[in-house]
């Protein structure tokens, strides 16, 4: 699904950091151009 | 044997004004966009005294409310009041603004922070009258200067302003002409932090019962930095606190992990009350002025008054085992280590079931876990959802992949090992912390066995790693156990002379 897409990951501490969604998104075929994680408290 | 915990106090200072003025959506705000439509709207959301005190989490945080009563009231809180509700509760206070920026002078030992004479005049009668501020602290105090001298600090001399009700009424001054660490910005930030500090301290000491000088050593866990050009994060605030709380025969130092510092703090007591190095250690934290109206924009954008108008504190007493408080257990605590990972399932095993399988313990065996306890009241209407359910949900996810409970008992699970967020968003505030006072009556009442806190900290926002950091522990009923006498010289006396008979009576058998 995500073959060859760009993907900008905004990952969240308390919930599924960047990293996590990195892994996953990578596997799926995608290519991560920016991955953060962010605290929103 | 493990360290117990003896006591601990909870306080919180209601600063509307620190909000508008030293929180850092409204600076930023102010500098990007001054007209905006924000800063013109918040002043009509800023809550007064009354409301602050009768807000439904803010009376748990102080111990008048449980966190189980207050799941019983239906979400949002905001438009609720606590009936009957005061400023002081089981485990602290509620100050409010103007005795707080008097306390705040008495801390500050380098003539920095100036008030105006009226506002001094008007206020110190009423922080005399307050049960736990002595003389000590009272008499450092000054007089107070002329409105036209605060004017003048504040428009010619950098000096930092200081607003009661919307009136200007003081100023902090910087503390160097040209080291940005000590500026007035930098010193109202410290000195706020130290000056919730040494209220939380006060009411632990009271609440503990100790005299002071018992007290060896205090630790300073919250997300501040103080220091001067040439060390900027020098320290220490834990013995600048304890100095005004008059813990005179304490020394002790800070410990930073971001919000997972409370945390990190009390295993380091622990282990140095357990190693017998002290035998009262205080873990203590200030509250943090840039996080006042962090989500603001969010409050005032849905019509919500500014909830994040308190600052926080908290101090701990960690003891010797005197065989009743509650007990740290240090052989039950996780880390999220380097090489952990950061998915959520290697999070929750490093911090959660890694120390519980050391146990020989399940998921389940933890009666109540203590995570990031934001209030949702201001997390949910800012988007960052209901951060204590989320922590909760990935807790109970692992225990169904472990086959400790069933897909469909994820709800109960959350609500009986869980509770609502109560905690203001003071970052390293609500984490983990906030319910080691009620975990400690809970567990003396028998009503739990075990507690676990954990703390999480986000790393990466100090741009040394991406990693972020986490560490728990558990707290359990005490186990009676004293601690164990070392033989004395005649016991060993004792055991020598029988082993050198029963030898003595070997070799006569052999001869024979």
């Amino acid at each position: 699904m995500l073959k060859g897409a760009k993907v900008v990951v905004i990952g969240d501490r308390d919930g599924i950091p960047g990293p996590a969604i990195e892994e996953c998104v990578r596997s799926a075929g995608a290519e991560v151009v920016f991955s953060s994680t962010e605290c929103f408290v | 044997m493990n360290s117990v915990i003896q006591a601990t106090g909870y306080i919180l200072a209601h600063t509307p004004d620190m909000l508008v003025h030293n929180g850092t959506t409204q600076t930023a705000e102010r500098a990007a966009n001054p007209q905006s439509e924000y800063l013109q709207q918040m002043p009509r959301y800023l809550r007064n005294y009354q409301q602050a005190i009768e807000y439904l989490p803010n009376q748990t945080y102080i111990g008048n409310l449980t966190p189980e009563q207050l799941a019983q009231i239906d979400q949002p809180w905001y438009d609720k009041k606590a009936e009957g509700a005061v400023r002081f509760g089981k485990f602290g206070e509620i100050m409010p603004q103007d005795e707080f920026l008097l306390l705040m002078q008495s801390c500050d030992v380098f003539d920095l922070v100036w008030l105006s004479k009226t506002f001094v005049e008007c206020t110190k009668p009423r922080l005399s009258s307050h049960p736990l501020i002595g003389e000590d602290i009272l008499s450092k105090i000054k007089d107070g200067v002329e409105q036209e001298s605060v004017e003048r600090y504040v428009h010619v001399e950098h000096a930092e302003p200081l607003y009661h009700l919307g009136e200007l009424v003081g100023f902090v001054k910087r503390a160097h002409d040209v080291d940005i660490n000590l500026s007035a910005h930098v010193m109202l930030e410290n000195l706020v932090s130290k000056a919730t500090s040494v209220l939380a301290l006060l009411h632990l000491i009271h609440r503990a019962g100790i005299d002071k000088s018992a007290v060896s050593y205090v630790i300073d866990c919250s997300e501040e930095a103080c220091g001067d050009m040439n060390q900027r994060g020098g320290g220490n605030f834990a013995k600048a606190a304890a100095e005004t709380a008059g813990l005179t025969n304490a020394t002790g130092c800070d410990i930073r992990a971001f919000c997972a510092a409370p945390a990190h703090a009390l295993i380091l007591a622990a282990s140095l009350v357990s190693a017998g190095t002290h035998q009262n250690v205080v873990v203590t934290a200030g509250g943090c002025t840039a996080k006042l109206g962090m989500n603001g924009k969010d409050h005032v954008k849905k019509g919500i008054p500014l909830l994040e108008d308190v600052l926080g504190g908290f101090a701990v007493l960690v003891s010797k085992n005197d065989g009743v408080n509650p007990e740290i257990d240090t052989f039950l605590s996780g880390r999220h280590t380097v090489g952990t990972g950061s998915s959520p399932q290697a999070v929750i095993t490093a911090l959660v079931t890694e120390p519980l399988d050391r146990g020989g313990l399940k998921i389940t065996d933890i009666d109540k876990y203590s995570v990031e306890m934001q209030n949702p009241d201001i997390t949910k209407p800012a988007g960052a959802g209901d951060v204590p359910l989320s922590n909760y949900k990935m807790i109970a996810a692992l225990a169904v992949k472990r086959g400790e409970i069933e897909r469909d008992e994820i709800g109960a699970f959350v609500e009986k090992h869980g509770m609502v967020g109560w905690a203001p968003t003071q970052g390293h505030i609500p984490s983990g912390v906030p319910y080691l006072g009620f975990a400690c009556d809970e567990i003396l009442q028998g009503k739990i066995s075990r507690a676990m806190i954990i703390g999480k900290g986000s790393l990466f926002l100090g741009r040394m790693t991406n990693l972020f950091d986490g560490v728990s522990f558990v707290l359990r009923k005490n186990t009676g156990a004293q601690e164990e006498c070392a033989a004395s010289e005649q016991q060993i006396r004792s055991m020598i002379a029988k082993a050198m008979r029963e030898f003595a009576e070997n070799m006569m058998r052999e001869q024979r």
